[in-house]
């Protein structure tokens, strides 16, 4: 037995959880340049608790970017995709950090927690280039300020998550709205997720998070891994930067343009790029596509076929077993042509081809 | 701990064969390899007739997370395989040396079993 993939040779920092994870008998794996947990019990029995009760993600490798001054959300404005002058305080937006071609930098979640204050929440890939991006383009008189190691964090997804965080917080602060951030003590709480479901993103001082993830666990949710974690957000379409997101395509191609204001004022890095693609169509577009039997899971590089063609029309970005479909799904640019849900495609899976089909996002 | 049947023999890359019928000697993965795999959900056997020889990749095992190949531990034809793990892939997990065989082997050299390590030197080998 010999696993296909080849480990991430560079050696790998460890989380601050990762002692608690290994008494709870985590498999471990490189993320991100991190060590973290891939899963605990297995993936389809952590998928199940997130979907059917809650489950408590570590995410300590995330990354935490603060801006704050005078001018903030005009400057942020030309530099994200969704219009960060609609926001209240407390309100929170996903939105995407593109470069002059469209192409994805991250796509992360603003927080607006002050007149002139936000909290940005970064893929871990993603905080060294995001951060210097920033600090390029910073404006006179506002202050950036990278706490991602300052920070743990935890993800409480599934439909328990406010019973669980009532019992963590013992009633003391209510869960903010959908996509809402408030205050409790020294932590972050974030009323948002990568799962589809209900839930949380808490974001403790480092030193705190070990006592954060014991409460969650105490408050009855099921410690999940990064392993679940994929399949859940894919399940529900949700790209994952590195993979379906990249420094070519653009968030039209994507299909995130819900997340693109191309009218606000001044427009925004990329926004000439993006204009036009919406104006023309994007020449490719990510699509869900489905197996239709029972097959071997499709997985990330794997060739997309038209039905007996010879030549594949592209390569899946993301690909896994859908735990709550027992079937393969999985995400690829498609020709516009072939994106229109019921076009019938093959995956090539080791040399042998499996029917699939263009479905209509999300899987679940 | 994970289980190691004293009657089995074991490679290093942690396939168990059972050479009790050298005609038909049946072939899976450890407990322990099992547990190191967790839920698997897909396997890609063997053609009944294909020759095989001792260390080839022969199969594929896989997990929601990954895909594994599994070797011969043994040179032979195979004589059948486990068609319901077709229907019932957990069973490599929850029966590893049961319902979780993966396929039969007619040995071409019973000899070779002696260079695989019998339960014992396999229980220091998983340590």
């Amino acid at each position: 037995m010999d696993p296909h993939t080849d480990a991430d040779p560079v050696p790998a920092r460890p989380s601050p959880l990762a002692a608690e994870h290994a008494r709870l008998g985590a498999k471990f794996a490189p993320f991100a340049g991190w060590e973290m947990p891939i899963q605990y019990a297995g993936i389809l029995p952590e998928h199940r608790a997130v979907r059917e009760s809650c489950g408590v993600f570590d995410i300590s490798h995330m990354g935490q970017i603060w801006i704050a001054g005078d001018g903030a959300a005009d400057w942020l404005n030309g530099l994200l995709t969704n219009d960060v002058s609609r926001m209240g305080l407390g309100e929170g937006q996903y939105t995407l950090m593109l470069n002059p071609a469209g192409g994805v930098i991250d796509d992360l979640i603003l927080y607006r927690t002050g007149d002139t204050e936000y909290f940005l929440v970064v893929n871990a890939s993603k905080v060294a280039e995001d951060a210097s991006w920033l600090a390029e383009h910073l404006a006179p008189g506002l202050q950036l300020t990278d706490e991602s190691d300052d920070y743990g964090g935890l993800a409480i997804q599934g439909p328990g998550a406010a019973a669980v965080w009532e019992k963590m917080a013992s009633g003391e602060t209510p869960l903010p709205p959908r996509n809402g951030i408030a205050r409790h003590d020294a932590c972050l709480v974030c009323r948002t997720g990568y799962t589809g479901e209900d839930g949380f993103e808490l974001f403790a001082p480092v030193e705190q998070i070990s006592e954060w993830f014991a409460r969650a666990l105490e408050a009855g949710a099921i410690p999940c891994g990064l392993g679940a974690r994929d399949t859940l957000r894919l399940e529900k379409c949700y790209p994952l930067n590195g993979s379906d997101l990249d420094a070519v395509h653009t968030p039209i191609e994507a299909g995130l343009g819900f997340f693109v204001s191309l009218d606000k004022p001044g427009g925004f890095v990329g926004h000439e790029v993006l204009a036009r693609q919406k104006a023309d169509g994007p020449a490719v577009k990510l699509s869900a596509i489905r197996q239709i039997d029972k097959g071997p899971p499709p997985r990330h590089d794997y060739a997309v076929f038209i039905p007996g063609g010879t030549e594949p029309v592209a390569a899946l970005t993301s690909g896994s077993l859908s735990p709550t479909l027992g079937i393969g799904i999985g995400l690829a640019y498609l020709p516009a042509a072939l994106a229109r849900p019921g076009t019938a495609l093959e995956i090539e899976v080791r040399g042998r081809r499996f029917a699939a089909q263009v479905v209509k996002k999300p899987f679940v | 701990m994970s289980q190691i049947p004293d009657h089995l023999h074991y490679s290093d890359s942690h396939e168990w064969i059972d050479p009790a019928d050298p005609s038909a000697a049946a072939v899976g993965v450890s407990d322990h390899a099992q547990a190191e795999l967790t839920d698997v959900v897909y396997l890609e056997l063997p053609a009944v007739g294909r020759t095989v020889a001792k260390g080839e990749a022969i199969a594929v095992i896989e997990s929601v997370k990954a895909a594994n190949d599994i070797y011969s531990p043994a040179s032979g034809e195979i004589v059948a395989v486990n068609e319901a793990l077709t229907e019932d892939p957990g069973a490599v997990n929850t029966d590893p040396y049961g319902a979780g065989w993966m396929f039969r082997i007619r040995l071409s050299d019973p000899a070779e079993i002696e260079s695989l390590m019998n339960a014992e030197a396999y229980r220091g080998h998983v340590g």
